[in-house]
């Protein structure tokens, strides 16, 4: 087993006056999908945005790639090698889908052969190329904002709940996406709410509860644990069944 | 996988066209109401004249607000540094400037522009670095403090060229107008819609061709994802704020040459003006600011003629009046 790409030690984080994160310790280990699950205001959204530098830490360390980044600044951290899908798909609707892409692309115009790659699956991203970002339905802005992160080759994939409203089958395919994007090597840290497709994709697995890891292991162990999934993550997951 | 295009709703958005028209419809309702064709030529002439001037002044503001949310009061300082560069840079070339011929006049205009812009440019960098810096993300402070800058500059301007208005001939070329029909086309007014629309295309062109220009707009709509993909928004943003500034020097000076005369106060007046036109506008869209630009500068113009009482509150009129039926401007910018 090689060192992890990214390491959490007793990480603290305040908004103003709250304090959110109570000492998150977890690894992200290299070429794997890791997920991090936990209810409502776990404090999910809060621990990639630490990881991003979007707010600072305000205790314990974060470990990238060998270099600590809890005191560097965000577009840093984004050079290091980081992607960032936020919870809002953040995509900026006032410009087109090759634009946003061409943003995205820090080293120069985006890679042919790479665009292909996605376009084979996100086909909706080359039917609508040059139309404004803003006019995309649902789905199709979140696989934009997933492009952006995988438009050119980066360590670390951060993806905050990617299924969030969407309709089922966008669901399934969005899941084949992301199984396409695990197997072309990429190291992902994925947020879900959704059980089936945490079940379907990752790995390993941390559980959050207020701001807190209770729980790091195999998915797959989780996932044959009924009982250890009601007492982490409540009766919420019945309905995702 | 093509099951991801179920449920696809095709792109129904289209580009808002409406607030385009509005300048269009303004013009053609004043039509009937001044009568005469020659007035309503010259009246139209000298809003749009007026309007692009007031736009390369303002364009620079609604982008300084749009990108880093900040509130510069002290945008009008660099209008009035624009002007009193127009008073340095031609008193050593009269001979230029009263020469007959455009192409002798232009060798006076032309450097006396770029001086300007670099000037205010960069005294924009100052600015921003003294004053506006410290402050981010402190909007009380940010108004008192630019506020407090426009004032310092004012003074010192005062202080350097004395409280009297300094008299600024146009060049000779410039002067009078062009018949055109029973109309007259005053000649200067024609070269500052000339170079405004120059300002107007080349700022189109960064913002829509360049990808400074995109990072710009994403910035405004979401600097934080800029910054999460890598870029730096304040080293943007300084970058705007000098390129905003230069632009507000730019419009400074051909102001006062449309005045024929430079004095500080212009810096107050126009910092009024150009709020009100980036309002009406949307806060953050160029495209809104040019459009508020040239329907206040024309209202202006319109009411002048018709009632000039109702001429002092039309700029507030126009924004009360937008605001009502688009409270967040003509184009209000996505996230905000
Ligand atoms: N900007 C904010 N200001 C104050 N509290 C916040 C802010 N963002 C999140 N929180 C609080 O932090 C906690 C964790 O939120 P979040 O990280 O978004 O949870 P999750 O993503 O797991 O649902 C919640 O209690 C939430 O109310
Ligand atoms: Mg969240």
């Amino acid at each position: 087993m090689t060192e992890a790409l990214l390491t959490l030690s007793g990480v603290h984080t305040h908004i103003g006056r709250y304090h959110i994160l109570h000492g998150v310790d977890f690894d992200v280990p290299r070429g794997r999908t890791t997920m991090l699950l936990g209810r409502n205001g776990a404090g999910k959204t809060t621990t990639l945005r630490t990881i991003m530098g979007l707010w600072p830490a305000s205790q314990g360390s974060i470990h990238f790639d060998g270099a600590r980044i809890d005191k560097a600044a965000t577009p840093d951290i984004a050079t290091s090698g980081v992607a960032y899908v936020p919870e809002t798909m953040a995509i900026f609707s006032d410009l087109t889908v090759k634009e946003n892409l061409v943003l995205a692309a820090r080293a120069g115009a985006p890679d042919e052969r790479r665009l292909e790659w996605m376009f084979g699956f996100f086909p909706a991203l080359r039917k609508f190329w040059l139309s404004r970002a803003g006019t995309l339905s649902g789905g199709q802005k979140q696989m934009l904002s997933i492009a952006r992160a995988i438009v050119e080759e980066r360590k670390l994939l951060l993806i905050d709940e990617p299924t969030k409203g969407l309709a089922p089958a966008i669901v399934s395919a969005l899941i084949e996406c992301l199984k396409e994007i695990a197997r072309s090597g990429a190291t992902i840290l994925l947020v879900e709410q959704n059980f089936r497709v945490a079940q379907d994709v990752g790995d390993l697995v941390h559980v959050m509860d207020s701001g807190r890891i209770v729980h790091s292991g195999a998915m797959a162990d989780l996932a044959a644990d009924d009982s250890l999934q009601k007492r982490l993550l409540g009766l919420s997951l019945d309905s995702h069944q | 996988m093509s099951a991801i295009d179920t449920g696809a709703a095709l792109p129904q958005q289209k580009t808002d066209y409406i607030p385009v028209l509005l300048p269009i419809a303004l013009a053609l309702l004043a039509f009937p109401l001044v009568g005469s064709f020659s007035t309503w030529t010259t009246l139209t002439l000298a809003g749009l004249a007026m309007g692009m001037m007031i736009f390369a002044m303002a364009s620079g503001l609604t982008l300084v607000f749009g990108l880093m949310d900040v509130m510069n009061f002290g945008h009008g300082a660099f209008v009035a540094v624009g002007a009193y560069v127009a008073v340095v840079a031609f008193a050593p070339m009269g001979a230029l400037m009263q020469s007959p011929s455009l192409a002798a006049n232009l060798m006076a205009l032309i450097p006396a522009m770029l001086l300007a812009m670099i000037v205010t440019g960069v005294a924009g960098y100052v600015f921003e670095r003294l004053l506006v810096r410290p402050v981010y993300g402190q909007h009380l402070k940010q108004i008192l403090i630019t506020m407090g800058g426009l004032i310092v500059i004012e003074q010192l301007l005062y202080a350097t060229f004395g409280p009297q208005l300094n008299p600024l001939p146009l060049p000779a070329a410039l002067r009078g107008s062009i018949p055109l029909g029973a109309a007259a086309i005053e000649k200067y007014r024609l070269l500052a819609v000339v170079v405004g629309l120059i300002v107007f295309l080349a700022l189109q062109f960064t913002l829509t061709r360049t990808k400074l220009g995109l990072l710009i707009r994403a910035g405004v709509e979401n600097g934080e994802m800029v910054e999460a993909l890598g870029y730096r928004i304040r080293r943007l943003f300084i970058g705007v704020f000098m390129a905003g500034s230069a632009l507000a020097g730019l419009g400074g000076l051909m102001w006062a040459l449309y005045r024929e005369q430079a004095h500080a106060s212009i810096g107050g007046e126009m910092m009024v003006t150009t709020f009100i036109v980036i309002i009406i506008g949307g806060l953050g869209s160029v495209g809104g600011c040019f459009i508020g630009s040239i329907l206040l500068a024309l209202l202006a113009n319109y009411a002048g003629f018709l009632a000039p009482k109702v001429a002092l509150i039309s700029n507030i009129a126009l924004m009360v009046a937008v605001l009502l039926w688009r409270p967040r401007g003509l184009y209000p910018v996505t996230s905000r």
